[in-house]
């Protein structure tokens, strides 16, 4: 639904995305992420037909962002990422000059505009003035006027920032029940959002893309052995060799040790697991073991990997 | 195109927020005020011409009353055009919305035509309101329907022009009061233009002559229809949107 090749960018001297490739399949909900100054913001406003690309294609629904630029903008609904609103205008004849502008019909319009401001909780302000609200309102407005048209595809850019928590998962819930008929991209800060709303990520830095997947892939990628955490009441030496003796188990690491009971991390290939002979490890040597648990790789760990691997690569290579 | 929607949406900002009100305020109170003053002299003098006939030989409503009067409406505009033009597509650039106006199916093109006709809009309707003055004129004295009509066609022709130079001017910046300033200072040249045309003389002194505002709009307010000056306007009118069409797609190419 969305396919990028080759995508390049220059502001004058500044490269602001370089090389960048990647496609979206129909339906899907990524992740774009990238740490400030990335590119992020520059390839969602050529995507949206906002400025065109130095050189490198796009198309989004098929059609060429820079050639057929009007037929693109028909299928997509874009949220920059100031929310950008006319202050000076009440909510709902907002919604009806963006349906008009759309191309909404008049007779659907009403309906349309009634139906996105209920998903988007913000019925009880239609009648206030956008300048009058709060900013999570004004967040919400900006995602009504993206989806009033319905379109396929929907470029995001940062959409829960500023909002408190509870409207953070409202807005979450409705982004993921757009997943299937809709197409998304959306950018964000936070890591924790991706993981809960997206199917894939890419992660682009310094303009380039440096991974890009289904989430568990790029887990499994980036970081190959899973890991336990276990608490064991021992002498620290006897558990660490007892159990690193274990097959399987790549590593064990000390965290803390307090009154007697230290915290360990082992890794392990994922394809064992690990815990049940750690238990008889420890009963063999009457160790008292207080926990034992699996610990997920999150995608902020794989973000953090693959940012500053790169940045590490670039140094050592100048 | 999609100018309709623009146009509305125009038009609804003019009005929620207090500058069209404003505007039209002070405009027909300044306008008010020439009116009286000039009404009030014409009035005295044709009281004096009765005790002098001779002096009745050359008054008119049309010289006497509409000439002054319009001349004096156009400089108000000068002063007050460029606050309503400011505003179309400086504080969208201000504000950022113009990144999702520009996204949305409308050509450029509709957008700028559905912006130009909004101005144009207010101005037709600030206009509209000054009738209420010949109105006046009627109720005492015998008019010239002719002059009436070209007066004010081309005070709309004028204004059409402004507002064209106007959007310009703001499509240019961000900032409104530099779009302001901006329009008001390349209206004050285009209107002063042609006092330097005698110091200049020949063909250049001609050509000055010729792209003076000023010059235009007593032919009109006399009455005169003149196609030169029509021609003039619209020439006008379309270098100045033509000139913001590129000033809008400058984003496509600026690096």
């Amino acid at each position: 639904m969305i396919e990028v090749q080759n995508l390049t960018k220059h502001y004058g001297p500044v490269t602001a995305i370089r090389d960048v490739s990647f496609r979206v399949a129909p339906g899907e909900i990524v992740g774009f992420l990238g740490p400030n100054g990335a590119g992020k913001t520059t390839a969602m406003r050529i995507l949206s037909c906002f400025m065109p690309a130095t050189s490198g294609a796009a198309r989004v629904a098929g059609y060429d962002v820079f050639r057929q630029s009007m037929e693109v903008r028909r299928r997509i609904g874009y949220l920059p990422e100031n929310v950008p609103l006319y202050t000076d205008m009440r909510v709902a004849p907002y919604l009806d000059f963006v349906a008009e502008v759309k191309g909404v019909g008049r007779a659907e319009r009403r309906g349309r505009i009634a139906e996105v401001m209920e998903r988007c909780l913000i019925t009880d302000v239609q009648n206030r003035l956008i300048g009058k609200l709060s900013k999570g309102y004004r967040q919400r407005v900006g995602l009504a006027q993206a989806i009033v048209s319905d379109p396929e595809v929907l470029i995001l850019d940062e959409p829960t920032i500023g909002l408190d928590p509870r409207q953070i998962t409202e807005i979450r819930s409705l982004i993921k029940s757009l997943a299937g008929k809709h197409t998304v991209i959306l950018s964000t800060h936070i890591l924790p959002e991706v993981s809960m709303v997206c199917t894939g990520v890419v992660i682009i830095n310094k303009g380039s893309i440096v991974a890009q997947g289904p989430i568990d892939t790029l887990v499994q990628q980036f970081f190959p052995t899973a890991r336990v955490e276990v608490e064991i009441v021992g002498p620290p030496a006897a558990v660490r060799s007892g159990i690193g003796g274990i097959p399987g188990v790549v590593s064990v690491e000390e965290l803390a040790v307090t009154n007697g009971a230290g915290r360990y991390v082992v890794e392990s290939s994922r394809e064992r697991d690990v815990r049940g002979e750690i238990f008889q490890v420890a009963a063999r040597q009457q160790w008292k073991l207080l926990e034992l648990k699996r610990v997920g790789t999150t995608l902020e760990e794989v973000f953090i990997r693959v940012v500053a691997g790169e940045q590490a690569a670039e140094e050592g290579g100048a | 195109m999609r100018v309709w929607p623009i146009f509305k949406k125009e038009m609804r900002l003019y009005f929620t927020s207090p500058v069209a009100y404003v505007v039209l305020t002070i405009f027909l109170v300044i306008a008010g005020y020439f009116f009286y003053n000039i009404f009030a002299f014409f009035t005295l003098a044709s009281m004096q011409s009765a005790m002098n006939p001779a002096m009745a030989r050359d008054m008119n409503v049309t010289d006497s009353v509409l000439r002054p009067l319009f001349s004096n409406i156009s400089v108000i505009l000068l002063l007050l055009m460029p606050l309503i033009t400011m505003r179309l597509f400086a504080e969208e650039r201000r504000s950022g919305t113009i990144e999702l106006l520009l996204t949305y199916p409308v050509r450029d093109g509709a957008v700028l035509v559905g912006k130009y006709l909004a101005a144009l809009a207010l101005y037709a309707l600030m206009l509209a309101l000054t009738l209420l003055y010949p109105a006046i004129v009627v109720y005492f004295a015998r008019l010239e329907w002719g002059p009436l009509m070209t007066g004010y066609v081309g005070l709309l022709l004028m204004g059409a022009t402004f507002i064209a130079v106007g959007v310009f001017a703001s499509s240019l910046t961000e900032n409104q009061i530099v779009a302001s300033i901006t329009t008001f200072g390349i209206l004050l040249i285009m209107w002063i233009i042609g006092w330097s045309a005698d110091s200049v003389g020949g063909p250049w002194g001609k050509v000055l002559q010729h792209l003076s505002i000023l010059e235009r709009n007593d032919n009109f307010a006399k009455g005169v229809l003149d196609t030169k000056d029509i021609v003039y306007y619209v020439n006008f009118i379309a270098l100045a949107l033509l000139l913001t069409l590129r000033s809008l797609e400058a984003r496509r190419w600026k690096g």
